[in-house]
């Protein structure tokens, strides 16, 4: 009754997908993105000190007003002590130890546009998957009935080296670029709305990115307008000893929606690297913004050295009446996560979604969860957080829901699962709920389970080996928020959910 | 790592007004060990992680804050026509007239102020060191201080399985009385008794229970903190358990400006099971805090928390529980559930349920929930001819049930089913 088929020598059984299987042969070989681009570079010398930024902001061509606000968020940051509070355990971060600048020397003459960007750099992300010129995009697609465009702003280390369909997108009024360029040419709105959502005060670590970002995307979506295509900024870091502090800004006018992706990888290195970006959005009324990432940065080997510590503030400010956004993240990679995307619900009968998927696995340690702030009356937010631990890592989910006295007839429920496998890791669930009036309701629930034995036992009878009969109900367990993602993000996290978890069982 | 300023001029202020008890025996150097904690903690403060929805410096002020004494009316004793030994302390001093004599078959009873002197005790190995266990990971710095300046208490030894249970009854009579209180309970395999608690104490109460419950043994331990309006208190219950061994522990808390219930239970032996519950009725100035700490070290034990809160007025309740399940704690069973109903705008809910898991074949989960009565619920009362005002009572107290279930005692469930139904025709929300 079976029929055998094989792919690559291997036999599948009629029920298998056979699309699996490939895709897990081809991510075989643990972390995919940890080699290096060899390509000449230029640092500000390692440290950091108010000429690093004063240089920061020179090399980025930068307003008066812009630097003054860096060296304050410098001066602020000095005298902070980093926070401690999160379940994280790593040695201390050396902060003269970095470098805060480094970019391809190719790129010291602004390309004009994307054919003078240097090849090496193009191929850097063509490897990665990220075809940044559009015609590659749209060969790439033959035969699909209809090919979705997808616009990509690319950050190497400390710079962006490439924004594609600016042409198009500008056509529909929309403002996609780096946040370097949005400075120069749009500084009317960078200086309306940075810092706007997260001010420099906000947190170490924002602080840190207020001084030292070099670069980031800039979003800008006019009144009424839904993006015609994705937007996508993929961020890599490549040279050593590098500290990376992007600052995303995104805009969403009246009623405009958009859809934004972000993608992080690293190459694979024996010390930690520093990444503390900041993402800000501002969504005015009826608007939407989605925002889904999927953090791939390098987790370190199986022993836990090296790999990248990721301390990021996100948040979204929904300040008109209706405005809804919805954060999605899958984190398999990093040593450290320390990230909380928050949604600010101001505006009366606004949305705020948080989806998460947290992955650690060997010695990674992820500490992350979401803020929903109620302010506006009538605001819902809905949280699905799925945490799995496997390994020896540590994987916490940390979240704030708070209802205000005004934020009447509000709305919250919040799921929390978390997902072991194996008896030397931990899952930590660390909710603050706080309801200060009546009229709103709260929920919460979380519970903590292993990977069910029957399930896993009717996977191998159909003929998976472990691994994939773990993959497979791990993917099953995140289902509520792989349906979440726009489907590209859907698939690569699919896989990536496989490939995060190799090795955590037998 | 030297204390913040702020800290220690708090601490010089406190400790200026507290005398060490003299004397000679087992208890000085425990005392001593105590203050030496508390030095190194200094007082809680707002910033404290788990000291951020409760505001602690009415417990931390030298002078306990007036206190005036509440009239329970018509309302009878709690426990009353119950077959107990009593004990009674009036502001935190034993009155010998009002209690009981301390005899009791498969029980020893002593009083801390009369054994401390003594050069060795069994309450040695207790006194201070489950609330010491207890200071790691998060200090509670308020134990400390009752370990090294408790004036008073009952050591309580039990071989067997006590006759009937002891009930420990606190009179409040002055209105600036500031009393510190330290039992220890010791339960050898076995052995069994139910400990009863009642009674506002005194203006300012500051109470620490020490329980270490050994293979097989069981603890019943209910709590009724009296109906005073304007007291504070804070307690702290330790518990550890040992195999088989079992411990249940209920508190109803009706009123009060402040209340800090901490409890902290250790599940040492496999298959061990601990349940804690609250129901709490607060009315007006009214903050009320349940936070517990639930550890599982050893393998099948179960553990329950099920705290409910029925907040009116601007009353502000705060829940923060916790379940440990340490490295090799497999086949643990752990159920949290914290919940609130808000009977009107001004009051709130303020929780932190926490899981913190260890180990892989676990069974835990929890729940918190806020928000207003149901109105479906209350219009089909209404409909079926309840006066609204009953309807509202008949809601709340369903709600307050599953805390109230886990009473083992029948009679004592009914009774304060009662008394909650009293307290709610009496305080009954317009809404």
């Amino acid at each position: 009754m079976t029929m055998l088929e094989t792919v690559d020598g291997t036999e599948v059984r009629e029920g298998v997908d056979r699309e699996t299987i490939e895709t897990v042969q081809a991510m075989a070989g643990k972390y995919k993105y940890g080699w290096e681009t060899d390509i000449e570079m230029d640092y500000a010398p390692k440290g950091l000190n108010e000429d690093i930024v004063r240089l920061i902001s020179q090399k980025n061509g930068e307003p008066e007003w812009l630097l003054d606000w860096r060296l304050a968020a410098y001066r602020r940051w000095v005298k902070l002590e980093e926070p401690r509070w999160a379940m994280l355990t790593y040695p201390e971060i050396d902060y003269q130890d970095q470098f805060y600048y480094a970019t391809p020397k190719s790129m010291a003459k602004k390309p004009k546009s994307l054919d003078e960007v240097d090849p090496k750099l193009l191929a850097t992300y063509a490897k990665l998957g990220i075809p940044l010129k559009e015609q590659m995009l749209l060969a790439g697609v033959e035969g699909e009935a209809e090919p979705r465009q997808v616009a990509v702003d690319a950050v190497f280390d400390s710079v962006s080296v490439g924004t594609t369909f600016k042409a198009e997108l500008a056509k529909a009024g929309v403002i996609f670029c780096s946040i370097s360029e949005a400075v120069r040419e749009h500084p009317e709105l960078v200086k309306q709305y940075l810092g706007s959502v997260v001010p420099p005060s906000d947190n170490f670590f924002a602080t840190l990115n207020s001084a030292v970002f070099s670069d980031g995307s800039f979003v800008y979506i006019p009144k009424g307008t839904r993006c015609p295509m994705e937007l996508s900024t993929y961020f890599r870091i490549n040279a050593e000893n590098t500290g990376q502090f992007e600052r995303t800004l995104i805009i969403c006018d009246e009623g405009a929606y958009v859809s934004y992706l972000e993608g992080c990888t690293a190459p694979k290195r024996d010390t930690n690297q520093l990444h503390a970006a900041v993402v800000e959005i501002v969504i005015l009324k009826d608007a939407e913004v989605k925002y889904s990432t999927v953090q791939n940065w390098y987790p370190g080997d199986e022993n836990g050295v090296g790999g990248i510590y990721n301390f990021v503030t996100k948040r979204a400010d929904c300040r008109g009446d209706r405005a809804k956004v919805m954060w999605t993240q899958v984190e398999t990679g990093s040593a450290i996560t320390w990230k909380y995307p928050s949604c600010i619900l101001r505006g009366d009968d606004s949305q705020g979604e948080f989806y998460s998927i947290a992955i650690a696995n060997n010695a990674q340690q992820a500490d992350t969860g979401t803020k929903m702030i109620h302010l506006g009356k009538r605001t819902k937010s809905r949280i699905v957080s799925k945490g799995i631990s496997a390994g020896r890592a540590q994987n916490t989910y940390r979240g704030l829901v708070s209802m205000h006295p005004k934020a009447k007839d509000s709305r919250n429920y919040t799921q929390c699962d978390s997902l072991l496998i194996g008896d030397k890791c931990g899952a930590h669930t660390v909710p603050y709920i706080e309801v200060r009036n009546n009229s709103s309701r709260v929920e919460h629930e979380a519970t903590t389970s292993k990977v069910d034995d029957d399930q896993l036992f009717y996977c191998r009878s159909r003929g998976m080996d472990e691994e994939e009969a773990v993959a497979l109900v791990v993917n099953g367990f995140c289902k509520e928020v792989l349906q979440a993602l726009p489907m590209e993000f859907a698939m690569e996290a699919q896989s990536l959910v496989a490939i995060s978890l190799e090795g955590s069982v037998g | 790592m030297a204390l913040p300023k702020a800290k220690e001029d708090a601490l010089a202020a406190r400790l200026a007004a507290l005398t060490l008890p003299a004397g000679k025996g087992w208890l000085a150097a425990l005392r001593s060990e105590a203050l030496a904690r508390l030095t190194a903690m200094g007082l809680p403060a707002r910033r404290d992680e788990y000291w951020r929805y409760t505001d602690p410096t009415s417990l931390n002020v030298p002078e306990a804050p007036v206190a005036v004494r509440f009239e329970p009316g018509d309302e009878a004793e709690p426990f009353d026509g119950m077959d107990r030994l009593k004990i009674v302390f009036v502001d935190g001093v034993f009155d010998a007239a009002a209690s009981d004599d301390l005899t009791l078959s498969g029980v020893t009873i002593e009083r801390l102020s009369q054994t401390g002197g003594k050069d060795i005790h069994w309450a040695q190995g207790l006194y201070g060191q489950l609330e010491t266990r207890g200071q790691t990971p998060v200090a509670r710095p308020l134990a400390a201080l009752n370990s090294a300046f408790a004036t008073d208490g009952v050591l309580i030894h039990v071989t067997g399985r006590a006759a009937k249970p002891v009930s420990l009854i606190y009179v409040h009579q002055s209105d600036t009385s500031d009393a510190i209180l330290h039992h220890c309970v010791k339960l050898e395999a076995g052995a069994s008794l139910t400990l009863l608690e009642n009674g506002p104490a005194a203006a300012r109460f500051s109470n620490v229970l020490e329980v270490d419950i050994a293979e097989g043994a069981q603890f019943h331990h209910i709590r009724l903190q009296g109906r005073d309006h304007q007291r504070r208190a804070v307690t702290h219950l330790f518990a550890r358990l040992g195999a088989r061994s079992e411990m249940r522990s209920f508190t109803l808390t009706a009123n009060g400006r402040l209340t800090r219930n901490e409890a902290v239970v250790e599940l040492t032996g496999d298959e061990g099971r601990a349940h804690l519950a609250g129901a709490t009725v607060g009315d007006g100035d009214f903050h009320h805090d349940d936070t517990v700490f639930v550890t599982h070290a050893a393998v099948a034990c179960e553990s329950r928390q099920v705290f409910k809160k029925v907040l009116m007025n601007g009353a502000v309740g705060v829940f923060q529980g916790k379940i440990l399940v340490k490295p090799g704690a497999q086949k643990t069973d752990g159920y949290q559930i914290s919940q609130s109903l808000l009977l009107d705008e001004d009051s709130q809910f303020l929780a932190k349920p926490e899981l913190e898991i260890y180990a892989d074949d676990v069974k835990c989960s929890h729940g918190s929930t806020s928000g207003a009565i149901d109105e479906t619920a209350l219009f089909y009362l209404q409909s079926r001819g309840i006066p609204r005002r009953r309807a509202q009572a008949l809601l709340v107290l369903a709600f307050l049930a599953e805390a109230i279930q886990e009473i083992a005692d029948e009679d004592i469930a009914e009774d304060i089913r009662g008394r909650l139904e009293r307290w709610l025709a009496r305080h009954g929300s317009n809404g």
